[in-house]
């Protein structure tokens, strides 16, 4: 029998900002989860069963934290599932969440990702040594910038291609209410100046640490068919590769474009560039768009820098990326992966108000993780796919 | 509904403390021998699912390391639930139902050795009423078995029945960590450590690690002589607070074992991840399990509690048994979180429908 | 869904200022097993050796060695010595302090393959300005004094220019 149909039918997003000190994160997950139910029409009694995700519990020092949110999360006497593929997670959630709807198992599902990494420190837990391996550099930029810098030379890019995915990425942050970063009066010159903080990775192409949370509301067909401008989901994969192999490519790693592969066969996307009029895709700094162009088989290897200095993915190009701003101006980690997979939702169900792309009938929604290893995408429709 | 069967376990011997092994090294063997005991290699198999949590490792995202023992490439579809292994089974099994994937491997770990286990798992409480006070493991299950003995729900000798009935089952489990002839009058001589229980009525600490091959339908009858058939799988949550709820019963169980089917027909064992002596007895009540079931033929939590590993153990020990014609149908039941907070239920039957 | 409503405090509480935050140290030990690939690799590196292993399977050396090979999913044993020199492949120029770090900045952190490894060492790199490293330069690793030598990476405090001409692109681009 095929997989049930899901829809999306209820988004809530918080404020994402450095710290949320007005709201425990209980109170940080309800605000998303609330918001999806009122967008939904619906109460706490008309969700079957939650699934959250999140990062390493480090980051705000409680372990198996779903154990403490069951209350918050109305989940008492429902099943609750705590999902955690490291940065990926986001979407991994989602698609987890989703495969209950398509199994036939549950109707009504709420799906939920968070951060409130101002409660412990996330700096720290990001560098929390492993044991037996002596530290050397702070924060994940030092795991990227040697990989960042294998494209450029690979690519043969110039050095100013992720400036301008920054700029680009910030200034639409400035149309998203929900974005941590506003950063008024930001231009090229603001982003180049900024300090190098692991060469070649700059302060301003940086993502921020965002305290934040997501939500969703999924259903079956009959949902969806009964709800205002759902979403439909084309098709959804998830891929993971050792963190350090021999001949592990990490700058087009093979997960990516496997996954990526997967979905497009699922949603009948035949070529992406043409096909998808939107993208969310996570990009923590800034040289992983033109990466992420190639390895999502928007770009030929190599030449995903040209769209970006061609404006092809700003708001006004032909295959805009991150209208909402993107990681590089939100970042509570647990919870990027899903606003991606949201933000690509809102999109098809003409929601995302003054970023918008007109007319965005087929979007994707990316996320990534680890040492670029883990990888969860969906692709999602304004129509119902016939299959 | 697909026919989804368990049809390869297969765990590590369960030790106090791993001392030259570390998490990959421990878990290898294990999904080795699972693997090969269907003659699958990792490319035969559609989705993998694991469980696992930083706070035993002492290192944020440590599940990353062991995906090194799996041999993911190419690529795989896996993903990674921060829970006990059988709420990693629960995943894999939806995702078979989704028809997705035909085969799946679920595998569970845990070091419980590298940190003190019982001012760990006070992390699990609310970070900002309960986890600051860093009540033990051991002394928030003793107020569960202080609520059991006041309500009637159970006795310390019924308690020190269940630890010499459950070590000395584990005599015949090669895999068991705790094994002893001692019986119960001998066992109540002892004194309390976190009154009323007594050593006797703690699980042990443990570093180990189990997995699981499941399997649909055709798949199952080819891979296996007598697939263990999941007929039923449900899982529960019940508030956080300790005073909010009934500690003397357990309500996620029940509900779940309802949903999973278990009083459809009657049932010939069962292995229950109740790691104090007095849960064994709220769990089986809430499960109506009658006397006639054997209850932990394995020895159960009580005689090895690898956290994360044991409660995938339950489905593992239930679904070999069913396998080597002991039984025709078990119930195998997980727990996570303080006190019984949250409950998986599944019933497992030999033969076909 | 009605929005909650807002809270009414009882009289008693009414100036009392809220509590905004909890600070709740937390401090949990932890005693690691290297386990044994990573002991075998650590005792090498004590006796200023570098041992990879080889997997079985595919043929490739591991570096460092975890055990298993992480392609093949298969135990790795079989000791292979590796000279403590080799070529940068990657690298990044580090501007950023973090907690505990006594680096002074800017600093070079690389990535380098001792010849005859299928994957790489993180490592710094110093005794060159940062700003000439570059990509399939020849390194070779300096090792603290005898009498500091221990089961520790941070055995090798970092890596060095030996002069020798660069590595074609070519011959390491699997590697990038």
């Amino acid at each position: 029998m095929a997989k049930e149909r899901v829809a999306v039918v209820g988004i809530g997003q918080t404020r994402h900002q450095a710290t949320r000190g007005d709201v425990s994160i209980a109170g940080l997950v309800r605000e998303a989860a609330v918001e999806a139910l009122q967008d939904a029409g619906m109460t706490w009694a008309d969700i079957e069963a939650v699934v959250i995700g999140k990062a390493p519990d480090f980051f705000e020092g409680v372990m198996m934290p779903e154990l403490y949110l069951a209350d918050a999360l109305g989940a008492v006497g429902k099943p609750l599932l705590r999902v955690h593929t490291a940065g990926s997670v986001g979407g991994s959630t989602a698609l987890v969440a989703a495969s209950l709807i398509q199994a036939r198992i549950h109707r009504r599902v709420l799906t939920v990702a968070f951060e409130k990494q101002s409660e412990s420190e996330a700096m720290w837990a990001l560098t929390l040594p492993i044991p037996f391996s002596p530290p050397l550099v702070a924060g994940a930029g030092g795991y990227f910038a040697p990989h960042i810098r294998a494209y450029m030379r690979r690519s043969g890019a110039p050095e100013h291609i992720g400036v301008l995915v920054a700029l680009k990425d910030r200034l639409n942050a400035l149309k998203n209410p929900k974005a941590h970063l506003h950063e008024e009066g930001i231009t090229f010159e603001s982003v180049n100046d900024s300090i190098m903080l692991w060469d070649p990775i700059r302060y301003s192409e940086t993502c921020p640490s965002s305290d934040g949370a997501c939500a969703m509301v999924f259903t079956d067909e009959a949902g969806g068919d009964a709800a205002t401008d759902p979403a439909w989901m084309l098709g959804g994969a998830m891929r993971s590769e050792p963190t350090m192999a021999p001949g592990r490519d990490q700058v087009n790693p093979i997960g990516g474009r496997e996954c990526a592969a997967e979905v497009y066969a699922q949603a009948g996307i035949a070529d992406p560039r043409r096909d998808i009029d939107v993208a969310e895709v996570y990009v923590p700094f800034s040289w992983y768009e033109p990466m992420w162009l190639e390895n999502l088989g928007f770009a030929e290897e190599g030449q995903g820098w040209k769209l970006v200095e061609d404006g092809a993915t700003a708001m006004d190009g032909d295959i805009p990326w991150n209208p909402s701003g993107g990681v590089l101006s939100s970042n509570p980690i647990g919870a990027s992966g899903m606003i991606r997979f949201a933000e690509a939702a809102m999109q098809v169900r003409g929601r995302a108000g003054e970023h918008q792309i007109d007319g965005a009938r087929v979007a994707l929604g990316h996320a990534y993780g680890g040492g670029s290893q883990f990888f969860a995408m969906w692709a999602v429709g304004a129509g119902k796919p016939s299959s | 509904m697909r026919d989804v069967a368990v049809v390869a376990f297969a765990q590590s011997h369960h030790v106090r403390r791993e001392q030259y092994r570390n998490e990959v090294e421990l878990l290898m063997p294990v999904l080795h021998k699972v693997k090969s005991e269907v003659g699958l290699d990792q490319t035969q198999i559609d989705f993998t699912c694991s469980g696992s949590t930083d706070y035993l490792a002492g290192s944020a995202f440590s599940f990353v390391s062991t995906l090194d023992g799996v041999g993911a490439r190419p690529p795989i579809s896996e993903s990674h639930v921060e829970m006990d292994g059988a709420w990693a089974l629960y995943e894999a099994w939806v995702k078979i139902q989704t028809g997705m994937a035909d085969t799946a491997l679920v595998y569970g770990y845990g070091k419980s050795s590298p940190g003190a286990l019982r001012d760990v798992l006070s992390r699990q409480l609310d970070p900002y009423y309960m986890a600051p006070l860093w009540p033990d493991s051991v002394g928030l299950a003793a107020l569960q078995a202080r609520a059991c003995l006041d309500a009637g729900v159970t006795t310390v000798e019924e308690m020190a029945a269940i630890a010499a009935r459950s070590r000395r089952a584990a005599a015949a489990n090669e895999y068991a960590q705790l094994t002893s002839s001692a019986d119960p009058e001998a066992l109540l001589a002892g004194p309390e450590i976190a009154a009323p229980l007594r050593r006797h009525d703690c699980p042990p600490v443990t570093d180990g690690a189990a997995a699981v091959i499941l399997a649909a339908g055709d798949r199952a009858r080819e891979l296996a002589a007598r697939p263990a058939w999941i007929r039923g799988i449900d899982h529960r949550i019940e508030a956080h607070a300790l005073g909010v709820r009934d500690l003397t019963t357990s309500v996620s169980t029940r509900l779940a074992g309802d949903r999973a089917g278990v009083g459809d027909r009657p049932v010939d064992l069962a292995e229950l991840h109740a790691p104090f002596t007095h849960q064994e007895v709220v769990v089986r009540e809430a499960l109506g399990l009658g006397d006639g079931v054997t209850i932990n033929p394995s020895g159960g939590p009580l005689a090895a509690n690898p956290l994360i590993a044991a409660g995938l153990i339950r489905i593992g020990e239930a679904a070999t048994r069913i396998a080597r014609g002991d039984a025709n149908r078990a119930v195998a039941h997980a727990t996570s979180g303080p006190c019984l907070q949250q409950n998986l239920v599944c019933v497992l039957e030999g033969g076909e429908r | 869904m009605t929005p909650p409503s807002p809270l009414t405090l009882p009289a008693a509480l009414r100036d009392v200022e809220p509590v905004r935050g909890v600070r709740t140290p937390a401090r949990l030990d932890y005693t690691f097993t290297a386990g044994r690939a990573t002991s075998r690799f650590l005792r090498g590196i004590a006796g200023k050796k570098i041992y990879g292993e080889r997997c079985g399977t595919c043929g490739k050396v591991i570096l460092p060695p975890r055990g298993s090979c992480p392609n093949d999913g298969v135990p790795t044993s079989e000791q292979v010595e590796l000279p403590d020199r080799g070529i940068v492949t990657t690298f990044c120029v580090v501007n950023v302090k973090f907690s505990g770090s006594a680096m002074e900045l800017p600093y070079v952190c690389a990535t380098v393959l001792p010849d005859g490894a299928d994957m790489g060492l993180f490592g710094l790199v110093q005794e060159i300005p940062f700003d000439q490293i570059r990509m399939g330069m020849r390194v070779e690793a300096v090792w603290v004094d005898d009498d500091e030598l221990t089961h520790d990476l941070a055995s090798i405090k970092w890596w060095r220019p030996t002069g020798e001409p660069d590595a074609p692109y070519d011959s390491y681009r699997e590697h990038v």
